[in-house]
């Protein structure tokens, strides 16, 4: 899969640049570099229970020595017996906080004495965002899919202006299907820092490669040493070994035409009594981008603002057009979130939706499995039902 | 400038939701700007006679007399809004909806024979048509805000439908029953609150009612994995919005599987 040589990465910029090697005090000194730029750096910190993203401004915010175990409907915390930085995955939130923050104003209205002036929404923080896995470098690059052709403002605003250091996995999660998706668990493009964190033998050291032109200045300000071959070798080898540790798995091979010749499979409505409409596989999909459209104004119709807020398609408002919802019951729901999320995001964006991160298998409250719900499909598929069963008979005599 | 009249009327209930009205402070003066308080016995001893252009109606129907006061208010506004658990589910009185009220009146009471009440608690509509239900118990103010600002603009209120969970994500909430194991009534629950329990690392309670396409049985069951009795479910699902028919029913349900499993 990967050359277990010791290979340098050519950045997007097209310049080849040599791994370099840091340690803990060499990623203080990249926090603060990227401080120091005029980034708001944000990365994973422990909240409450969780791994959630919010300011950082040393190693000490990270989730130092933390693991997070996960299966379906099930998240924890546990301390590890090491000082790991970066010893966990992916929490409930995704870069989608900053990049498509809910609640944002699209612009605002002042009644002025013949009419209404307008006052342009705030100039966002320019991000930095530190410890992005590569499912969600790419789940990024996908949301850069669906914004940066219709020039959304609101998107390239924040997301131009991005730094992105991502961290390539060494320990995936059980719900962790990256691999099958092609998205990790190395990063390849989208980002201007990939590090790889090394943890063995009395050794704690981070891989730090460069993938643009500015990436390769922030790293050039630190203290950071050439990385030997040994230390390359290392540091690739437990990304190759992440891959095969990948706790799930999901069949890409004929996907589209899967999904779209089994939109009337009866199986739809088995998952839809088990789903909640809850929404929360949607919110916490990192590529998930359906918002509506706010208008909110003062009692005394002095101002008014248009917001633009999250929304999901499991809700009945979503789909609702004169006379109701179109898709009322849940297994239709159900339905249009995986067959766009895995077929028709491939005839609209010409990639699939879905960057196997594993968080709507986490976070669904009753714990429904995409990649078990796609094998159901798989095994019920109505193209293979056998001849001579009543569904095909019928199908025939028509 | 006339300005449109507001009647704010109480059934049985606990005075929270009207007083929300109040507790606008920010927004009070703001609010008395646009609209006139016209009927509002809790605000003002001043009532000025019917018609009123909006009316909000606060409280269950527990009494014949309720029952034909309502009519009345509903023949004296053209817009009827409910407001509160208990004038759109019936609230936690409804309780006694599964029970015999007279039981309860010979236990309580020394003279259950001045009491003139009916065997039931219902909602506002089930009795007259009502425009708009804002939930909760209490409503939200700035929910009620919204729909009072709505109304003065001529537009639909912005109210979702959608359950809790959306507005924990909203808000940043990592998702408490995934996160800690707690039980959450919030999948199947309507959002109003900001998602006041999950913030604070509690289960919603369900005091906005059910969600628009509640799958109880799927949330009751995944409760049991995580270690709920039926009798807890029937408890959960019988609180402030008891009677609405989502949670009555599965409540129903947990109970009868209550009684063939023999342990109460």
């Amino acid at each position: 899969m990967w050359p277990l040589v010791p290979y340098t990465r050519a950045s997007q910029d097209g310049e080849v640049t040599a791994p370099l090697v840091i340690d803990r005090e060499g990623v203080d000194a990249l926090i603060g570099e990227l401080i120091n730029r005029g980034y708001e750096v944000v990365g994973p910190t422990v909240r409450g229970q969780t791994i959630l993203y919010d300011t950082i401004t040393s190693t000490g915010d990270l989730p130092v020595g933390i693991r997070d175990r996960q299966e379906a409907g099930t998240y924890r915390l546990e301390k590890r017996d090491d000082d790991a930085l970066f010893g966990y995955v992916v929490g409930p939130q995704s870069w989608k906080q900053f990049l498509t923050p809910p609640g944002t104003v699209f612009w605002k209205g002042l009644r002025t004495e013949d009419g209404f002036e307008t006052v342009a929404p705030e100039e966002p923080p320019k991000y930095a965002f530190f410890g992005a896995r590569p499912c969600d470098v790419a789940a990024m690059k996908i949301q850069d899919d669906v914004y940066l052709p219709i020039e959304d403002g609101l998107y390239t605003s924040r997301r131009k202006r991005s730094f992105t250091v991502a961290v390539n996995c060494t320990e995936p999660a059980s719900t962790c299907f990256c691999a099958s998706m092609g998205t990790g668990p190395d990063v390849n493009e989208g980002y201007d820092i990939a590090l790889t964190e090394v943890l063995s033998g009395g050794q704690h050291y981070f891989l730090a490669e460069a993938g643009s032109d500015e990436g390769t200045d922030v790293l050039a300000a630190l203290a950071a040493r050439d990385a030997r071959d040994e230390e390359v070798v290392k540091a690739r080898r437990l990304v190759v070994h992440a891959a095969d540790q990948m706790g799930r798995k999901l069949e890409t091979d004929g996907l589209k035409d899967l999904l779209y010749a089994n939109l009337e499979n009866p199986y739809w409505a088995e998952i839809g009594e088990r789903c909640l409409s809850c929404t929360n596989c949607t919110m916490v999909c990192p590529t998930c981008f359906c918002s509506t459209v706010e208008d909110r104004q003062a009692l005394d119709g002095s101002s008014a603002e248009r917001v633009r807020t999250w929304d999901s398609c499991f809700t009945l408002d979503f789909s609702y057009i004169h006379g109701g919802a179109v898709r009322s019951s849940a297994g239709a729901r159900y339905r249009q979130w995986l067959t766009h999320k895995l077929a028709s995001w491939q005839d609209q964006f010409d990639s699939i939706g879905c960057v196997g991160c594993g968080r709507c298998i986490a976070w669904c409250p009753v714990g429904i499995d995409i990649t078990k719900e796609v094998a159901a499909i798989r095994e019920r598929d109505i193209r293979l039902v056998s001849v001579g069963t009543p569904i095909v008979k019928e199908a025939a005599s028509e | 400038m006339t300005l449109p009249t507001l009647a704010v009327h109480k059934f049985a209930s606990c005075d929270g939701c009207q007083l929300s009205l109040l507790d606008l402070e920010d927004e009070l003066l703001a609010v008395a700007g646009v609209i006139q308080i016209a009927n509002f016995m809790e605000a003002s001893r001043e009532v000025l006679p019917p018609p009123y252009d909006v009316t909000l109606v606060e409280g269950s129907i527990t009494t014949a007399h309720d029952a034909e006061r309502i009519k009345q208010i509903r023949e004296e506004t053209p817009v009827l809004i409910t407001i509160g658990a208990c004038a759109t589910a019936g609230g936690i009185q409804a309780l006694r909806n599964w029970k015999d009220v007279d039981d309860f009146s010979r236990y309580v009471y020394a003279h259950p024979e001045y009491l003139d009440t009916l065997q039931t608690s219902t909602p506002v509509a089930d009795h007259v048509s009502v425009d708009f239900e804002l939930r909760g118990c209490p409503v939200s103010k700035y929910q009620l805000l919204e729909v009072l600002v709505a109304f003065l603009q001529g537009r639909r209120p912005n109210i979702p439908t959608y359950s809790v969970c959306v507005e924990c994500k909203l808000k940043g909430n990592a998702c408490v029953m995934v996160s800690q194991g707690i039980p959450c009534l919030g999948p199947v629950t309507q959002a109003g609150c900001d998602a006041l329990c999950p913030t604070y690392d509690r289960g919603c309670f369900g005091c906005f009612g059910p969600m628009e396409t509640p799958n109880t049985a799927a949330l009751a069951d995944q409760w049991k994995v995580m270690g709920a009795s039926d009798r807890e479910l029937v408890d959960a699902f019988r609180n402030f919005n008891a009677w609405s028919e989502p949670f009555r029913k599965e409540s129903d349900r947990r109970e009868a599987s209550i009684e063939i499993g023999g342990v109460r």
